[in-house]
């Protein structure tokens, strides 16, 4: 307890009245610059609270006079940003894919907006410039499985491939092997001669077996000579581009046990006039038909 | 002053109590009202418990340390909700014991990213994420595909989850493992599984034992999917 508060002789400040052991402490004030921004700090502090919600009750809690809400805010933003665009938005959505092209500004603010949901979205699997990964086709190159016309590329982006919606592109390779309908060997010869379509076959390999397990299993879907069929969804087999690879293995275990890639449908996410942007922004990448 | 300023500081066990009642009124206020205020968790249809095979790989998640890196949290901010969509709310996280908000985005964040690919697409990308996103930093988790689910404990599990408040049924604890097997066998027949967990993905799976890699798979398939947002109107998801 502060006992004897006296003045120190050769500051001629105040003493704290404190003592230890002889030893005395100048009561030295705080600079008034920074106390008075302390309390106004404290000022602050109740103005913020009435403002903004701040003090909690029971069931509830209070609001502040402002009724600030960030999810209100975020929701009004994300409206404003709306309005902003739906000039050229809403032209996109009423405009057919196939005329965008007609009206250059149109067009350039599609590719943007498809550059942009691109990379978001579909960059994880087709490459950041279309160039497709193994298992997921490139966009960039003219073989197309379901096709690369403009309708298409919307078709496929807005209800995906496999992907659960009743409208999904759906295309179903019987399992060759797994479900016994060729035998192992049989698997190994048509493996061979579809090889040939492609030009990795073996040379001097008899074909002919290969070539008649090809005409009655493959070719009704795949083209009789591996041109593939787009309405059912079926790759070329002939041409550089595999899907899955051109290996001996790859090929063998596709037939044994098909794998069926999926491609979600982005209507879920993303709505018509950014599907439209992607499916104008895909066909721009080079391959489009 | 009944109770001197050098009282209390020359009486060690007196400062201790008064202290823990100081601190206890500041921890009334902050969070006995997060309970009681009906708000703080948003009444939106659709959140249910995880699936047995997701609440699995929920604890791969954590065990691997996902969240140092991605966060589970769409903030209420006009560019997160354009990149990631709707906000988080907290009555997605209500049954995740602990939450998974995270804190870091060395990757992208996570609250949605169900249904944004494709099974096939988390399998390739867990086992090497560079052999589809060549500029990432994400290290392999190649083992998880070879690592045997260890799920002896399910139903238990189950069980201690419902004891801190997620309302697992009978029927589910008493089902958890055939609905673990299900959901990570595609041949499996899972009407069931979607009655007692609806929009659960079935994984992939090898036709084997299920590996860790699928339960992950399966938690991350459902990550954000469960809320329909046509529903729910910005009124209803005011705090």
């Amino acid at each position: 307890m502060p006992t004897k508060i006296e003045k120190d002789s050769i500051s001629g400040q105040d003493t704290t009245g404190h003592e230890w052991d002889g030893l005395k402490e100048l009561n030295t004030p705080l600079p008034k610059w920074w106390l008075y921004t302390l309390y106004a700090t404290c000022v602050w502090a109740v103005v913020w609270c009435v403002l903004y919600p701040s003090v909690p009750g029971i069931s509830g809690y209070f609001p502040g006079v402002l009724g600030a809400s960030t999810r209100v805010q975020v929701t009004n933003d994300v409206k404003a940003l709306a309005a902003q665009r739906a000039v050229t938005m809403d032209k996109l959505t009423a405009t057919p894919i196939a005329e965008v092209r007609q009206d250059p500004q149109l067009m350039a603010v599609a590719t943007t907006a498809g550059r942009i949901a691109f990379a978001n979205n579909c960059q994880p699997c087709h490459g950041p410039s279309g160039e497709g990964r193994p298992g997921y086709p490139a966009l960039a190159g003219d073989a197309w499985i379901w096709g690369g016309k403009l309708a298409d590329l919307q078709q496929t982006i807005t209800y995906g491939i496999r992907s659960g919606h009743p409208d999904a592109r759906v295309s179903q390779m019987p399992r060759f092997g797994a479900d016994g309908i060729l035998k192992p060997e049989e698997i190994a010869q048509v493996a061979d001669y579809v090889m040939t379509l492609y030009g990795k076959g073996t040379a001097g390999a008899d074909m002919a077996k290969g070539r008649a397990i090809y005409g009655e299993n493959c070719a009704a879907c795949h083209g009789d000579n591996g041109e593939g069929k787009r309405d059912v969804g079926a790759p070329a087999l002939k041409g550089a581009v595999h899907l899955y690879g051109d290996s001996r293995e790859t090929v063998r275990a596709q037939i044994a046990n098909p794998r069926q890639g999926v491609m979600p449908n982005w209507n879920q996410r993303l709505d018509e006039a950014t599907i439209k942007s992607l499916a104008l922004y895909v066909h721009s990448l080079g391959g489009g038909e | 002053m009944f109770i001197r300023h050098e009282t209390i500081e020359k009486n060690a066990v007196l400062m201790l109590v008064l202290t823990a009642i100081t601190i206890a009124i500041g921890g009334i206020i902050e969070i006995v009202p997060l309970f009681t205020i009906e708000t703080t968790v948003e009444h939106v249809k659709g959140v249910r418990p995880y699936a047995p095979l997701e609440l699995m790989g929920r604890n791969i998640y954590v065990r691997e340390g996902c969240y140092l890196c991605h966060s589970q949290q769409i903030r209420a901010l006009k560019d997160e909700v354009e990149r990631y969509g709707h906000y988080s709310l907290a009555a997605e996280s209500m049954y995740d014991h602990p939450f998974q908000w995270g804190s870091k985005r060395i990757g992208p964040d996570l609250a949605r990213v169900g249904g944004k690919y494709s099974n096939d697409w988390h399998y390739a990308h867990l086992i090497n994420p560079q052999a589809l996103v060549p500029e990432s930093l994400m290290p392999k988790y190649a083992f998880l595909a070879q690592t045997p689910l260890n799920y002896d404990i399910i139903e238990e599990h189950l069980r201690k989850n419902r004891g801190v408040g997620v309302p697992y049924t009978d029927e589910q604890i008493a089902n958890a493992r055939k609905d673990l097997e299900a959901q990570a066998d595609p041949a499996a027949d899972n009407e069931a599984l979607l009655k007692r967990y609806p929009k659960a993905v079935t994984v992939a799976g090898n036709g084997r034992a299920p590996t860790e890699l699928d339960a992950l798979v399966a938690y991350l398939q459902v990550l954000g999917t469960m809320v329909d947002f046509a529903d729910t109107s910005t009124e209803q998801l005011q705090q």
